[in-house]
């Protein structure tokens, strides 16, 4: 449902916003603002200003954010795991965009590092939001292989080509950062599964090992699950790994039609 | 607070097995109005400067009559089938989506009916 007026205790209070100055001495500075939120607490929002000595930091904006809580405040909350850009976990809002904090330089970002975590998601805690949702939706599109003929006593076979056709979409990590970046997914979140669960749904459904391809078609066909895609391409701009959602859904509406005309 | 489990909210009442139907006819008008749209606009510019009679004169032609009458169908229809889309994204609560609508199609035909109608009465009339 689409939902224009912030709800309670989500505006950002400008004027509690803390300020943690560089050590004396530091020559190469760069300020980080970020987005702090407690739930909990009560109060609304607000953005805290870091200044980290870069000459001792590393390059990424991960290196950045461990920096800041093991050295300057242990309140800071963000998940991150394999710090390379393959476990998706400290997907977030840099400098306006959607990324993964760990293969974001911040060489990178021109003046202040603006970071928030991830755009209308329900946030647990600074920078972690609430994944419930986006990951019910993947498991609502049962992302496994689904077949009736009996299992082969070997591997299942596939072509050179038909391997091929999933490249693109298997290296989806599943860090959200398309799905978040949608306007359509903003709005009708609750039923449009979003970009990265259609990439998903896509990568069955083009696996030639695969028997449920008309089940899984049925199951997609719908006004709000798969047409809400208006082919903003929010989705394709921002996917860090360099993956082509709006491509993927493309390719579910023509096979939509294929089997219709 | 709802009990639901996750998995129950996220497959929701499942799947409404349209909206195939609604993408394909919004292209098939979107490609009719190429065509359509390029000649009544230039149809139109040539008209420009011309008085009522002028105009009369040009829809009383059969083929420009019928082609009107094309045009204002599928610029009608496709018109429709795009506000029905941006409803279903920003109307939230049920009873307004469904009255907007209701609303949405009936204006539409409305205003097609009565388009087609103005053009009728001046290409059959005398």
């Amino acid at each position: 449902m689409a939902q224009f007026s912030l709800p309670q205790n989500s505006k950002i209070d400008k004027a509690a916003g803390k300020h943690y100055p560089a050590p004396a001495g530091a020559k190469n500075v760069k300020t980080f603002q970020i987005y702090r939120y407690e739930p909990d607490t009560g109060k609304n929002p607000r953005i805290d200003r870091y200044d980290v000595d870069m000459d001792k930091c590393g390059p990424m904006v991960l290196d950045a954010l461990i920096k800041i809580k093991n050295e300057i405040d242990s309140t800071l909350t963000f998940r991150r795991s394999c710090r390379e850009g393959i476990c998706g976990s400290c997907a977030m809002n840099i400098d306006g965009t959607n990324t993964l904090a760990c293969i974001k330089g911040c060489d990178e970002i021109k003046g202040d590092a603006k970071i928030y975590p991830l755009p209308h998601m329900p946030v647990v805690k600074d920078l972690v939001p609430d994944m419930t949702h986006f990951y019910a939706q993947l498991a609502s599109i049962e992302p496994w292989l689904k077949t009736d003929s009996p299992a082969p006593s070997r591997e299942r076979l596939q072509s050179e080509e038909d391997r091929a056709k999933i490249d693109g979409l298997y290296e989806c990590i599943l860090c959200a950062c398309c799905s978040t970046s949608c306007p359509s997914y903003w709005w009708n979140g609750d039923r449009y599964l979003g970009p990265a669960i259609l990439l998903q749904a896509y990568r069955w459904l083009v696996d030639s090992r695969d028997e449920a391809t008309g089940e899984r078609l049925d199951a997609l066909e719908d006004p709000f699950k798969l047409y809400r895609c208006h082919t903003i391409m929010n989705c394709s701009k921002t996917c860090p790994k360099g993956l082509n959602p709006a491509k993927a859904i493309g390719e579910i509406k023509k096979m939509m039609v294929e089997r219709t005309v | 607070m709802s009990m639901r489990s996750p998995l129950g909210r996220a497959r929701g009442l499942g799947s409404a097995k349209d909206g195939t139907h609604h993408f394909w006819v919004q292209r098939v008008s979107a490609v009719a109005l190429v065509p359509l749209a390029l000649w009544f606009v230039f149809s139109v510019a040539r008209l420009s400067g011309g008085d009522f009679f002028m105009v009369r004169h040009w829809v009383h032609a059969p083929s420009v009559a019928v082609t009107l009458v094309l045009f204002i169908a599928a610029a009608l229809y496709h018109s429709m089938l795009g506000v029905q889309v941006v409803i279903e994204d920003y109307v939230g609560s049920e009873g307004a989506k469904i009255a907007s609508l209701l609303l949405n199609k009936f204006l539409h035909a409305i205003v097609a009916v009565s388009a087609i109608f103005a053009v009728l009465k001046v290409a059959l009339g005398q």
